[in-house]
Order: structure tokens, then sequence, then C-alpha cells
């Protein structure tokens, strides 16, 4: 069971993240969002396959929740009719291709060779909210609260320029 | 057909990373080059909850939560930077914005 729904979530976000960077019937970036949506609602499906419960919650709340809207909301803000018009280099389409695949091939072909994880099939660990919480707030307090740093200066950051009149 | 390992997992994530890999190289809409950036950061997390799952330790996934919030904020100011650019430039197409190149 619990195999047969990680092929299918598995097939579910490839399938996704093909259609966000070639969508072959339009090229626009409202669609591209929308597919980068399902992407991220299938991960958080492996998420909970892979016992991390509060990453897949934070996953879908802060992904495809608060990011995806911010995403939506510029693209709307912003006129795009005129990027589907320019055809993309057929060659440098290719050559790409190329280059990505030769990198899947060869990570996947170390990933196999290293045979990674054999053993410890039976894996125990639970990513539940209190372990988690227990961990950040005990082993990890210094980085949280640096973390909270780097969220006010992307707000100001973002504030700054947004402003009408940047020098 | 064996059952679902780390290997299975991290061959999922590999593929997502050079997906959104080919996004950047491929794609010249500056928002869609953003997009496959999300999907290189979430393959990234995804190797890394399913190493901590199959490992035994937590810390896999608290690093996937400083990501997570990392991530939003590279958004909020990548989006702006956007904003502005399109404000002054009136495009989002990276072919247009090569006055470094010049």
């Amino acid at each position: 069971m619990q195999d047969c729904l990680f092929y299918l979530f598995a097939a579910l976000t490839l399938l996704c993240g093909v259609l966000v960077i070639a969508n072959p019937f339009t090229r626009n970036p409202v669609t591209s969002a929308m597919f980068l949506v399902l992407t991220i609602v299938s991960m958080a499906g492996l998420f909970v396959l892979l016992h991390a419960f509060f990453l897949a919650a934070v996953q879908i709340l802060v992904y495809a929740g608060a990011v995806m809207v911010l995403f939506l909301f510029v693209i709307m803000l912003l006129d795009l009719k005129e990027e589907e018009r320019r055809r993309i280099k057929a060659g440098a389409a290719a050559l790409a291709v190329v280059a990505a695949g030769c990198i899947a091939v060869i990570m996947i072909t170390v990933i196999r060779q290293s045979k990674a994880g054999l053993g410890l099939e039976t894996a125990t660990v639970e990513g539940s909210t209190l372990d988690l919480g227990r961990k950040l707030f005990t082993n990890y307090t210094l980085p949280f609260e640096l973390i909270s740093l780097v969220l006010l200066v992307a707000m100001i950051g973002a504030v700054l320029l947004s402003k009408k009149d940047i020098k | 057909m064996t059952p679902v390992g780390l290997q299975h997992y991290l061959v999922v994530s590999v593929l997502l990373f050079c997906l959104g890999l080919l996004g950047v190289i491929v794609r010249r809409n500056v928002l869609v080059i953003y997009m496959s950036l999300e999907l290189m950061l979430n393959a990234a997390n995804l190797a890394l909850v399913s190493f901590s799952r199959f490992n035994n330790n937590l810390d896999g996934q608290i690093i996937v939560f400083f990501v997570i919030t990392v991530a939003a904020s590279e958004v909020a100011v990548g989006l702006a930077l956007i904003v502005a650019l399109y404000r002054r430039r009136h495009t989002t197409h990276v072919e247009d914005l090569a006055a470094l190149k010049d």
C-alpha cells in the first residue's frame, strides 16, 4: 500500500515538475505556477510517507500557501503577454536537456553504486511536532533566533525595494 | 519489486533537481526561472527528509525547516527585485536584461 502511494506521489511530483518548466500547450506563467502548487502538494504527500508530518503541513502552509500566493500576485501584477511570443532556441534547449540529463545519470549511478541505506530499511524516526519542537528549542535555539533575523531583514528589504523611487 | 527505500526517494529527488536545473537553463522568463529554483530547493528538501528518515536522525528535518524559511524570505526579496526591475525596464525577459554585458 505504502509502496503504491510512493510511486503515485513520485510520478505526480515528476509529471507536474515537467509541466512547470515545459508545458506543451501554453507558456503562460500562471499555468507554471499552478503546476508548481501541484508539485509541492504531492511532495507533501511524499513527506507524509516519510513520517515527516510537521514538515508536510509546513510545506503546504508556507509553500503552497504563502509563497505561491506571492508568485501569483506578482505574475498578475506584471503584464506578461509579450513573453509568450518569443521562441526558445531549439539548439540551446537540446544542449540544456543533454547537460541536465548527464547530471541526472551521474547522480543516479552514484546512488545505485553506493547502495545507500541498505540495512536501514526499518526506519524508526518519527517527525512528530513534539520531537521536532523539542530539538528545535534545545539543540538549535541559536539558529532559530538567527532565522528570525533573516526574516526581518528580508521583510525590510522587500519593503525598501518596492518603494517608488529607488536611488 | 524491491520495497521502497532510501534509494527510491533519492532518485526522485535527483530527477526533480535536474528538472529544476533544466528549467533555469531553458526558460527565459525570470519568474519561471524563479519557480525552477523553488523546484531545486524542494528536491534538496526531499533528499534531506529521506536521509533523516532512513538514518534515524531528526537533524535533517530541522535543516529542512530552516531551508523552507530561507526560501520564503528569498522569494519575498527576489520578487520585490523583479517588480522593481519591471517598473524600470518593462520586461521580465532575461535576454532583454543584458545591461552588464555591453
